[in-house]
């Protein structure tokens, strides 16, 4: 014990309400949740670490690396919770923060409240300075009056200060300097350059990104310390990475310096997990749908990569409506978010609709069927009331589950106001629930130029199971996983995260007049750069760089990424370069402009491990179904009507049993409803793999 | 459960549908547009119509006076082609300000879709392009014929060939060739995603025709919208606004009646048509009427024509709100977005609850042009209209927005992108302190805004602004919004409207408008006085003398 080199991989997720630990020991995955200790959040951590090592024998210096993930920079925003924040800016421009985009989110509610900014008006002061478009100085950085400012932070006991001014992200000079003076006179001041965090054009949201950086990152700062400290006095010599928004790995040093990019890497893990099921499947084109108590998230994931996006919208005031959030430029693992999960209301509204979420019933007092006090009808009432759950065994029988109470609910806010009985009222909140999800990720995949039905799904999350069989129907997808305990899928996705960092940075240069010497000389300077980030969190593994151009149209607003060679430029690439864009647009857009000019806008270097290409699951001799454990009726949604179904106790079905839909195959926690289209296997991984009947599947 | 049932949840599934459809449409545009009216500020509408010409659904990304003109501008389309002539691979444009949207700026494309070998619906587009030659974007010209290109219902592509001829005439009238070009090929790429959108979901819902769809979703939503009429009060209430005009102030009066069979808005009072390029074409004055309206009795009803229905308005023939041919209507948005607080007027005095005082209301674009160093790109000179607000007028329950858009759907310009494509340094763009209208609930702030040229050439700024001369009025004891200025640096006043010219090393000033507050400036929550005041939206003298804060408090 603890005198061999270190061989445990430790993976931490903490969450609002429990923090999930996965320790992998090379032989088995231990996993445990315990209650997330919001006041000290190390405390469940080393805690729950110390109780899992034990139950593996094991100490801390045992551990080889330790992944992390946290909610704590989403939460610190979503509930002003983070340092007491200034933002330094050019003299003209205080209010670009409030200023936003002048837009409404919501085109018909005159009533709309637009988010609060992180800081108010009075924390925000101006210098002068100014550089033109270019980079040119028009105006030297007035330093005394940076000075001055010192002393008001000192007076207002200012903990962390975002520096913003214009055109930065060309020349980062007077932010540079800036920042030398401050600290000269706040020594230990926490400084966040816009032009380090978020190198591109667009003032709102450079700043925005800035200045929520700067706003989570004493907080940040604070806790990874302590917990380093922590693992350290344990006797723990493992490096510990943080799990990232983009889906990878970033050391502890530079996620102190850039805490913005650590919001939402819990659903990240969720996507890294999906691509690894996948990927021991040997399937290369995948829908993760994740669906929980109260909202769904969908992602798309090619051959092992989920998408990636650069913008993100973060503490959306009006829930999940675009635009009522603040936008961050940080590197993302794209997804679709909506207010779709079991414990979401449905209501029935003036033009005779039925509206699901996205309010939601949570876990207080929860769905009308747990009997808490809860009388709106929910998703999970549906779902009782259609057959899908059997109330004996919801949540591991912890949850009594009154049907009365469900079918009660859905009579009162649905039924009664269209006319429906119970089991029409049920079937029509679970119909617009599965197509709300269905639509969101077919809308998100169209936007990708993306095709949906040739994907196989992996469906995780508690109330996925019970919906995967519908959606995918509503999809044309013919191929629904759903691993085996995803309970904790996010901590496991950790362990899988190659390690990586990716650089933007704005360059303007048109194709036609391509100047191979500069673009190099940036590529190859945002490469040392990236290489050295990543080597912090890749150990010695082999690093690989991919290249990309934002590229569209000379007077195009929004511009496409396009791969490019990784190695220097000449001349003559321009002319694949603009065959890649030109198929690309036709691919996204219909049609492209014959001969239009093309430009630059910037370049995008990521460097990163190879992520480990999981072993393929070995083949299964097909077996028989056992006896059903039992049977329910079911409504089911694509015959329109109730059919009798054999239940299975997924437990115990051994790796390939084959049952054919419909049936229910029931585990502690959730039910997975086979519907009449499919049949369900249990491949080698205990994974249940749904296959479209008709249809060959896919390998 | 009974066939009608299912029938009724597939039905309001397919709806849903729809409006995903038409949005992924919208955001095509969007994402592929030049113009950065366009595409920084989002000035654009695409919707999708039956073959009667009845809008289904809309776009949620666009603007209101494009999506509610356009709504009527489909049936001119199927009246000058006639559906039988209709070929797959066609699409019709026009910029007609009578038969499209208001002006020559705005091109629509039409294009038929088919499916199984019939034409079973139209997608509709259309976006503000920034220079269509003429004058230029400003109010200056004393016709139509003087505002730049016009183009009659013509096809822009025939059969999937594009019309070469047509291109090669908007090329050449144009000062920015490239752009304009460029949008006029995302607008039909827009509407073919689109189309190619609603063939998926007619294969999948098994469909062959939308009749049944079309039929549900116009009925449903007119009977919505009539349910809401039949809360409100019954009867008529007139209102009268004041605004600023191009040679003199004109009179803006409405006669709002709601009764069971809807609401009715009469423009009668109002002034006459003038000789500056403000007058609305009727269509126009429609859009942002029932915009307002809408708004009011109808904010979570998807926007159709079945929820247009119940909506109507007139205006006297020759009035500046149905302006005829060929009267000058370039800038129609300075008077036809002031509309949403004329109807408010009437409104307030039956459900006060439920409208805000007036605000700033039409946009405070920066319509700028001048000379390049190095005739970058193929254009002529730069031009560029950079959208900016004012603010908003105070709720009953909370303040007005500062620096905002209502009612238009656009959004402000980033200044790093705008100096990307001007010459232009802007040294100045944050909120103006005093300028929302004192009130137990305040109006929004306007912001001040300062420009100079970088590279030393002067620069023209093609000024279309309102509330110079006539602020946003405050209600039930609030003030005023503050008037808005336009103005050099150094001291000289420059004209709300018009083509003016700023000389190298000055600096152009602008101060937009602030919204109207509402209720007694003394009743405001003391608290909320004195964040203002830290915030330094309001000054130590407001706080004081306006909002009666004591003077140790203040200090």
């Amino acid at each position: 014990m603890g005198l061999s080199s270190p061989e445990l991989y430790l993976a931490v997720d903490i969450g609002g309400t429990f923090t999930d630990i996965v320790l992998d020991t090379g032989k088995e995955r231990l996993t445990s949740k315990v209650l997330t200790t919001p006041s000290a959040p190390e405390r469940a951590v080393v805690e729950g670490t110390a109780a899992i090592l034990a139950r593996a024998n094991k100490t801390f210096a045992d551990i080889r690396l330790f992944v992390h993930g946290t909610t704590l920079a989403t939460n610190a925003v979503i509930e002003r919770k983070g340092a007491r924040t200034a933002l330094i800016t050019t003299e003209g421009f205080r209010d670009v923060l409030e200023i936003a985009d002048e837009g409404r989110f919501d085109q018909y509610d005159i009533f709309i409240q637009k988010p609060q900014p992180l800081i108010p008006r009075r924390l925000r002061f101006t210098v002068p300075e100014r550089l033109d478009v270019h980079g040119n100085v028009k105006l030297p950085l007035d330093e005394a009056s940076v000075v001055r400012i010192a002393e008001r932070l000192k007076a207002e006991k200012i903990e962390a200060v975002a520096i913003t001014f214009i055109h930065s992200y060309v020349n980062p000079v007077h932010e540079v300097r800036a920042r030398e003076i401050l600290l000269e006179h706040c020594p230990g001041l926490s400084i966040t350059l816009s032009s380090e965090v978020c190198p591109e054009a667009r003032e709102y949201e450079r700043t925005s990104t800035a200045v929520t950086n700067a706003y989570v990152q004493p907080l940040m700062a604070g806790y990874l310390g302590r917990l380093e400290r922590e693992f350290r006095e344990r006797g723990s010599t493992a490096p510990i990475h943080l799990m990232t928004s983009g889906g990878s790995l970033a050391s502890l040093r530079t996620a102190v310096s850039f805490p913005v990019r650590l919001i939402e890497s819990g659903p990240a893990g969720g996507a890294i997990l999906a691509a690894r099921i996948a990927a021991e499947r040997g399937e290369d084109q995948i829908l993760s749908f994740d669906m929980g108590g109260t909202t769904a998230k969908v992602c798309l994931i090619d051959n092992g990569q989920p998408f990636k996006a650069r913008v993100f919208e973060v503490d959306r005031s009006s829930r999940f409506k675009k635009g009522s959030g603040f936008p961050l430029r940080i590197p993302v693992i794209e997804m679709v978010e909506i207010g779709a999960g079991g414990g979401s209301i449905a209501r029935v509204d003036a033009l005779k609709r039925i509206h699901v979420g996205p309010e939601s019933a949570s876990s207080e007092p929860g769905p009308a069927c747990y009997g808490r006090g809860g009388t709106e009808p929910t998703v999970t009432d549906a779902d009782v009331t259609l057959g899908k759950i059997d109330p004996a065994r919801f949540a591991g029988g912890k949850i009594k589950v009154d049907v009365d109470k469900a079918r009660a609910a859905l009579d009162e806010k649905v039924g009664k106001p269209l006319g429906l009985d119970t089991q029409a009222a049920a079937y029509g909140v679970a119909e617009i629930v599965d197509e709300n999800m269905s639509n969101a990720a077919r809308v998100h995949a169209v936007e990708r130029g993306a095709e949906v039905r040739a994907r196989t799904m992996v469906a995780f999350g508690g109330a996925a199971p019970l919906h995967a069989s519908r959606v995918a129907e509503k999809l044309s997808i013919k191929r629904v996983i759903i691993p085996a305990g995803a309970g904790v899928g996010s901590a496991i996705g950790f362990l899988d995260a190659p390690a990586a960092f990716e650089l933007v940075r704005s360059l303007y240069m048109r194709l036609d007049r391509f100047d191979a010497a500069t673009a190099n000389a940036l590529l190859e300077a945002m490469s040392q750069e990236a290489t050295a980030l990543a080597k912090e969190a890749a150990e010695d593994q082999p690093l690989r760089e991919e290249r990309r151009a934002f590229m569209r149209y000379a007077g195009q607003g929004h511009e496409i990424p396009i791969e490019l060679p990784n190695r220097p430029l000449t001349e003559e690439d321009t002319i694949a370069i603009r065959q890649a864009f030109e198929a690309e647009y036709d691919r996204l857009f219909a049609r492209h402009i014959p001969g239009a000019a093309i430009e630059i806008m910037s370049w995008v270097v990521l460097v990163s491990t190879r992520e480990r290409r999981p072993e393929k699951l070995g083949p299964v001799s097909a077996k028989p179904a056992p006896a059903p454990s039992g049977k329910r009726t079911v409504f089911d949604a694509l015959l329109g009507k109730a059919i009798e179904v054999p239940t299975y106790e997924r437990d115990s079905l051994e790796p390939g049993t084959q049952i054919s839909g419909p049936a229910i195959i029931v585990e502690d926690g959730t039910s997975t409803y086979v519907s009449t289209s499919f049949d369900a296997t249990v491949d080698a991984g205990k994974a249940l793999v749904l296959t479209a009947k008709n249809s060959e599947g896919r390998p | 459960m009974t066939e009608k049932m299912a029938n009724d949840i597939e039905l309001q599934i397919m709806w849903n549908r729809l409006i995903s459809v038409v949005e992924e449409q919208a955001q095509t545009l969007l994402r592929t547009a030049f113009s950065s009216m366009v595409r920084e500020a989002g000035d654009l509408s695409a919707g999708v119509f039956d073959r009667q010409g009845r809008m289904l659904a809309q776009a949620v990304t666009g603007t209101p006076g494009h999506v509610n003109s356009m709504a009527l501008s489909v049936k001119h389309f199927i009246d000058h082609f006639g559906l039988e002539n209709m070929k797959p691979g066609d699409a019709y444009i026009t910029n007609d300000p009578w038969l499209g949207t208001g002006h020559l700026n705005d091109f629509v494309v039409t294009t038929p879709c088919f499916y199984k070998g019939k034409l079973v619906g139209l997608f509709s587009c259309t976006s503000h392009l920034t220079d269509i030659g003429g004058i230029g974007f400003g109010p200056d010209a004393t016709d139509v014929f003087m505002e730049g290109i016009y183009i009659p219902f013509l096809k822009l592509l025939d059969q999937g060939k594009v019309n070469e001829t047509l291109m090669a005439m908007i090329r050449a009238n144009t000062r920015l060739p490239i752009d304009t070009v460029g949008d006029v090929y995302s607008l039909a790429a827009c509407n073919d995603i689109g189309c190619q959108r609603l063939i998926e979901m007619m294969k999948e819902f098994d469909l062959d025709d939308l009749d049944q769809l079309a039929d549900h979703i116009i009925n449903r939503s007119r009977e919505a919208v009539l349910a809401e009429i039949a809360k409100l009060p019954k009867g008529s209430w007139s209102n009268t606004m004041v605004t600023d005009g191009y040679d003199e102030p004109i009179v803006l009066s409405a006669t709002t009646t709601i009764s069971e069979n809807g609401i009715h808005v009469d423009y009668t009072g109002t002034s006459g048509t003038v000789r500056r390029g403000i007058n609305v074409p009727l269509a126009y004055t429609t859009a942002y009427t029932a915009f307002g309206l809408g708004c009011v009795v109808a904010a979570t009803v998807p926007n159709n024509a079945g929820s247009l229905e119940p909506l109507t308005v007139s205006a006297p023939e020759n009035s500046i709100l149905n302006a005829q041919k060929p009267a000058p209507v370039l800038l129609r948005h300075v008077i036809g977005q002031m509309l949403p607080d004329v109807i408010f007027g009437c409104l307030r005095q039956a459900i006060p609850d439920r409208v805000p005082a007036e605000g700033a209301s039409c946009l405070w674009n920066l319509n700028v042009r001048g000379s390049v160093k190095g005739g970058e790109g193929g254009n002529y000179g730069f031009m560029m209209t950079v959208t900016s607000n004012g603010g908003t007028g105070a709720r009953p329950q909370s303040d007005g927005l500062s620096a905002t858009a209502y009612p238009s759907g656009v959004k402000g310009t980033p200044i790093e992108i705008a100096e990307q494509i001007t010459p232009l340094i802007f040294w100045r763009k944050e909120l103006r302190p005093d300028s929302g209208g004192a009130g137990r609930t305040r109006g929004g702030l306007g912001q001040i805004i300062e420009i100079e040229s970088n590279i030393g050439e002067p620069f023209e700024l093609l000024a279309g602004f309102d509330r110079v001369e006539y602020p946003a009025r405050g209600c039930a004891g609030g003030q005023n919004g503050a008037n808005g200025v336009v103005a050099l640096a150094s001291g000289k006043k420059l004209k709300g409207k018009g083509v003016q010219l700023v000389p190298p090393g000055e600096r152009l000033v602008i101060m937009t408008p602030g919204g109207g507050g509402m209720g007694s400036p003394k009743e405001r929550d003391r608290e909320a006085v004195l964040r203002d005041l830290q915030d330094e939206r309001i000054t130590p003298e407001t706080a004081k003398t306006v909002y009666g804060l004591e003077t140790e408090t203040v200090s």
